[in-house]
């Protein structure tokens, strides 16, 4: 809790209301929104423009680097084949999300009330986790076979890591006044658990979550780049060996606006049940 | 609430001879990396019920840890500990001790109202559920309209009235404060201190107030207990000749600065 913040909530009791200032202040505030979403989309435009003029002007053949028009125009005619190939590696990726995540939780909780464990096994998590996705991805591969389970496996494992580690910190962000509140009040584990570790736990837990959303996707496309017949990452090594650019380009959009999608679901997750944390409403 | 009647009706003759605290010999030893400290050295004292009294001294004399001990957050290495004639955990699972810390420890995802409802609804403390509702509390610490606020909107004083609200929605028999203004402007403390007297009145609870201001200390305090550091002990119980209920004005009285002198001359010496 910052300074400012304190007496800026003291200082507006003492304000009279005034119904033109507060227009003024709620209109002033709604263009600053605007000009934030507008400028990007701008610049994005922009981008695209110079890059179909770049195509144009240089004549850059097609394989080597698409003009936006010749990408947009496949995904419009490939749309179904796009989708029919995003719908596997969307499974993958949720499933090794919601997989992951929820081992990570598991353990971070038991980590929180067994210390040993987490002495002991915690290194053993680091040392993991600084194994490439690249390099386990052939492993898992050959262990679950050619199928979802091993595109699943790996989505989870790339997931696992940052959840695990924040999770523990978020359990254990509770304050010795906290708990000494609830030792007075009598509270069971459970209700120390439920009431105050999870609930301390849940800005850090997002904040993992969001990482793990795009994290995840990757996790999928990469094992479907070892050895899969559909889906996004399928499509990309298809694509790249027949040279066909646009349609590769169109598979790179798909892909990353399901990432997209994702992470903003989550945000939006974040935004609904964490009304109450600072770094989200200030 | 029938059963809560019942419950508490057996204690209540031989615990209204009792002194709401007393504390006798009471000893306590921690062992940190630099050796063992002596955080009490042999403390015996008791405070009346609806007493109200201050604990000063220099930090480091214990006064923290008297309030644990009481509050029985910290068992005492040897010495007895009776609070409201039976033992300090007999005294937490009956909801008769309200602990105000030093930061509000609000909890940030609930509103002000749901940080008060807090203690009806762990440990099985509905059964404990004083005559006020929490939102009759909260209008007693001046907070009525802003029940749906969050911690991170409201003032650092706010969020102490709101603690303040929360210690008491169990009726508790002794409210227990660690330097809860320490951390308040000077102006928000004074009025902050009125308003503890008046809740004070109020509700005929018992306090015992940890704080390291002088002027503090005497005028809430109907006695105040001076504190030595290392090994923390006290050093002598000094009885407030001010009159109740007391104004800011009551600050600039001759009593009042007399006495204030004599706790300064005292705490050089501590």
């Amino acid at each position: 809790m910052t300074a400012p913040a304190m007496s800026q909530t003291e200082a507006s009791e003492t304000y009279v209301s005034d119904e033109a200032a507060r227009a003024e202040y709620v209109a002033a505030a709604r263009s600053a929104a605007w000009r934030r979403r507008l400028l990007p989309v701008g610049a994005a435009i922009l981008l695209l423009v110079l890059w179909e003029l770049a195509v144009v002007v240089f004549q850059v053949r097609p394989f080597i680097a698409p003009a936006p028009t010749a990408v947009a125009a496949t995904l419009y005619a490939k749309f179904g084949l796009l989708i029919g190939n995003l719908a596997p590696t969307a499974t993958e990726a949720v499933s090794g999300f919601i997989i992951g995540n929820l081992a990570a939780i598991v353990i971070a909780t038991g980590f929180v009330y067994q210390r040993t464990a987490e002495e002991a096994f915690f290194p053993i998590a680091v040392m993991v986790h600084t194994i490439p996705v690249m390099a386990y991805a052939p492993i898992l591969v050959l262990m679950l076979g050619n199928g979802l389970s091993a595109k699943v496996a790996i989505a989870a494992l790339i997931c696992f890591f940052p959840t695990l580690v924040n999770m523990t910190r978020g359990l254990r962000a509770v304050t010795s006044q906290q708990m000494e509140l609830m030792r007075i009040l009598s509270a069971s584990p459970s209700e120390v658990f439920f009431k105050l570790r999870l609930k301390c736990s849940l800005p850090y837990l997002f904040a993992a979550l969001k990482i793990a959303a795009a994290t995840s996707v990757i996790g999928a496309i990469v094992g479907e780049w070892i050895g899969a017949t559909t889906g996004i990452g399928a499509l990309i090594i298809q694509a790249t060996y027949n040279f066909d650019s646009p349609l590769l380009y169109a598979t790179i959009v798909v892909g990353s606006a399901f990432s997209a999608a994702f992470f903003g679901v989550i945000s939006w997750l974040e935004s609904h049940f964490l009304k109450w944390n600072v770094a989200q409403s200030g | 609430m029938s059963q809560a009647a019942l419950k508490r009706t057996p204690e209540a003759p031989e615990a209204s001879e009792s002194p709401a605290v007393r504390l006798h010999n009471v000893t306590v030893r921690f062992t940190t990396e630099r050796g063992a400290v002596t955080a009490l050295d042999r403390v015996s004292m008791t405070v009346a019920r609806g007493g109200f009294l201050t604990l000063l001294g220099p930090s480091g004399c214990g006064k923290s840890t008297l309030l644990r001990v009481v509050s029985d957050l910290i068992p005492a290495t040897s010495g007895e500990v009776e609070v409201m004639g039976a033992s300090a955990a007999a005294a937490r699972e009956a909801r008769s001790i309200g602990f105000v810390f030093q930061d509000a420890s609000l909890l940030a995802w609930r509103t002000a109202l749901e940080n008060v409802e807090l203690p009806l609804e762990v440990g099985g403390g509905a059964k404990h559920r004083g005559a006020r509702s929490p939102r009759e509390l909260l209008a007693l610490v001046g907070l009525s309209g802003r029940e749906k606020a969050y911690p991170h909107e409201l003032s650092g004083g706010m969020r102490q009235r709101v603690a303040i609200a929360r210690a008491l929605v169990n009726d508790p028999k002794l409210l227990l404060m660690d330097e809860p203004f320490g951390a308040l402007d000077e102006i928000t403390r004074d009025r902050l201190n009125v308003e503890l007297l008046r809740v004070w009145e109020n509700t005929g609870a018992t306090i015992l107030f940890v704080t390291h201001s002088i002027y503090e200390a005497a005028f809430l305090g109907q006695q105040v207990l001076l504190m030595a550091a290392r090994p923390g002990r006290v050093r002598e119980v000094v009885d407030v000749p001010l009159p109740t209920p007391r104004g800011v004005e009551q600050r600039e009285t001759p009593q009042f600065v007399e006495l204030t002198a004599h706790l300064r001359r005292v705490l050089e010496t501590c």
